[in-house]
């Protein structure tokens, strides 16, 4: 069964279309990325499966619920990352995921929680003490302390250094590896690549690609760069092998050395920047 | 039941790990009531005991100040850092949430009131109140309708910075007026129709009422009616505008 189903989803604000007429499911135990540049309607997506917005039109299933009626059932089965949002600065890591904990039927227990999220050693620290990417594990600590079935994290990583990012994705598998589902929304191509086991690619409030990320590379055409008189020079082919031979050969010839040749596969960041461009052109 | 005390508890924490907000949050009254005592302490006032009356005055300023503005500070704080947000996706009930948030406020008060009083009996030959039951009503009455009126003026304030100064224009002026802080009874035509028509003027009646008259609260059924009314109208403002999300800044 789908943990979320989600067919001609709608919504405006305004007048202005933030979402126009989406379908997609995530199953069960997958980790599914929304991706797309920012203004690309993904928070407001997110929040309506969240309950916090109302759709326009459209149907949505969250865990079998409605999430537009927001019950206290769903609210049970749900943690929710948000992009921003602070704590207060004064409670400790472990009172504030005891706050939290006291909120659900079937809570996990508090101090593994703390582990899990890599907070062992600021169990007893302030909040106001603790660094941006702390913050945000304490964010993830308070979704996971209800035991959550499914896990939204929206933008979990913006404005994160390299290596906070390298730990927050280590977060995220474990995750997959405690059986949640989670749908991840980023504007990071290589975070979607890393994580997701499905991307949709959201443009302009609708979806332009759906797929695994490797699907969404494989039959692209190869790329041959050189560069000659200064300029890049940029061939793209279905056939390499023979292109490339017909290149080298003409240079020998000619005894021109190609500078800065390389051979590649367009990487999903090139298939994004198509995509995003074309949309917008 | 459980989530309730649960809830209580963390409120009643996070107030008071705030070490020092909450001391001069909890001190004011109490100062200010000694402050106005040794200046308008002495003698009677409508045949009451001075004292006795600024002991009342304080304690539905008390109550006015911790339900409007004491509960609208917190909310548009909480919501300003996304905390109402983030608390809107757990199974923690709305209602159950903001009743909490009052509640805990009016211990406070509560503590407040019970300083007054001793201050009072101490310090200004006040007396206990005469009938308690008209008296702890009066104050329950109070804090539900001014904590309407505190719904209301959070879901119409956008920010944080603003919302201490929109509380201090309208709790202080209308403590004065009504007479909370001491006497007030010479008023120009037009400053009286203004205090007649605010609510603090009609709880003070109905404390007054209780503390030192000792009658019935049902004996102002004016006062009570007027109360109802305002409180009436901050719960119909915040039923519609009332928004747990961070404001476009």
């Amino acid at each position: 069964m789908s943990a979320i189903s989600v067919s001609g989803l709608r919504k405006s604000y305004a007048g202005v279309e933030a979402v126009r007429g989406i379908d997609f499911e995530v199953a069960a135990g997958e980790v599914f990325g929304l991706l797309g540049p920012n203004g690309a309607g993904k928070t407001t997506t997110v929040e309506i499966l969240e309950g916090y917005r109302q759709r326009d039109g459209g149907d949505v299933t969250v865990l079998g619920f409605d999430p537009g009626k927001a019950e206290r059932a769903f609210r049970e089965r749900i943690g929710v990352v948000l992009q921003e949002s602070e704590l207060w600065p004064v409670l400790t890591v472990r009172e504030i995921h005891r706050i939290f904990a006291g909120y659900y039927e079937q809570p996990r227990d508090v101090d593994e929680v703390i582990d899990l999220v890599g907070l062992a050693e600021k169990r007893d620290a302030k909040v106001k003490t603790l660094s941006g990417g702390q913050k945000r594990r304490l964010d993830l600590g308070i979704a996971l302390v209800g035991d959550p079935e499914l896990v939204f994290l929206d933008e979990p990583t913006t404005g994160f250094d390299p290596a906070a990012r390298r730990n927050a994705w280590e977060l995220v598998r474990s995750l997959r590896e405690l059986g949640k589902t989670v749908l991840l929304t980023t504007h990071y191509l290589d975070e979607a690549q890393q994580l997701a086991d499905r991307v949709a690619v959201l443009v302009a409030g609708e979806i332009v690609r759906l797929g695994k990320p490797s699907e969404l590379i494989a039959g692209t055409r190869a790329q041959i760069r050189y560069t000659a008189g200064g300029e890049e020079i940029v061939v793209e082919t279905d056939e390499p092998t023979r292109t490339l031979h017909e290149l080298t050969s003409r240079a020998l010839a000619e005894g021109l050395e190609l500078e800065g040749l390389e051979v590649r596969r367009a990487t999903l960041e090139d298939i994004y920047l198509d995509l995003v461009a074309e949309e917008r052109s | 039941m459980r989530l309730f005390w649960h809830q209580l508890k963390a409120e009643q924490l996070t107030f008071w790990r705030s070490r020092e907000a909450a001391i001069f949050v909890f001190l004011f009254p109490p100062l200010l009531f000694v402050l106005l005592a040794s200046v308008f302490g002495d003698g009677t006032r409508d045949g009451i005991p001075a004292g006795t009356y600024l002991v009342a005055g304080l304690i539905a300023y008390a109550v006015a100040n911790t339900a409007l503005g004491g509960l609208s500070i917190v909310l548009v704080i909480r919501r300003e850092f996304g905390i109402l947000k983030r608390l809107r996706s757990t199974p923690l009930p709305a209602s159950l949430y903001l009743a909490v948030a009052l509640l805990s406020n009016l211990i406070v008060v509560v503590l407040q009131s019970a300083v007054v009083v001793l201050l009072g009996l101490w310090l200004f030959a006040a007396k206990l109140p005469e009938n308690w039951v008209a008296f702890v009503l009066a104050l329950g009455l109070g804090a539900a309708a001014f904590a309407g009126l505190g719904l209301a003026i959070a879901a119409l304030v956008r920010s944080g910075e603003a919302i201490a100064a929109v509380v201090n224009v309208l709790i202080l002026p209308m403590s004065f007026l009504s007479g909370s802080f001491g006497p007030a009874n010479d008023l120009p035509g037009a400053l009286k129709l203004l205090r007649d028509a605010l609510p603090l003027h009609y709880l003070l009646q109905l404390v007054l009422g209780g503390y030192v008259q000792g009658d019935a609260l049902w004996e102002r059924p004016t006062a009570i009616a007027v109360l109802v009314a305002w409180g009436a109208l901050g719960y119909i403002v915040a039923r519609r505008r009332f928004g747990w999300e961070p404001r476009e800044r």
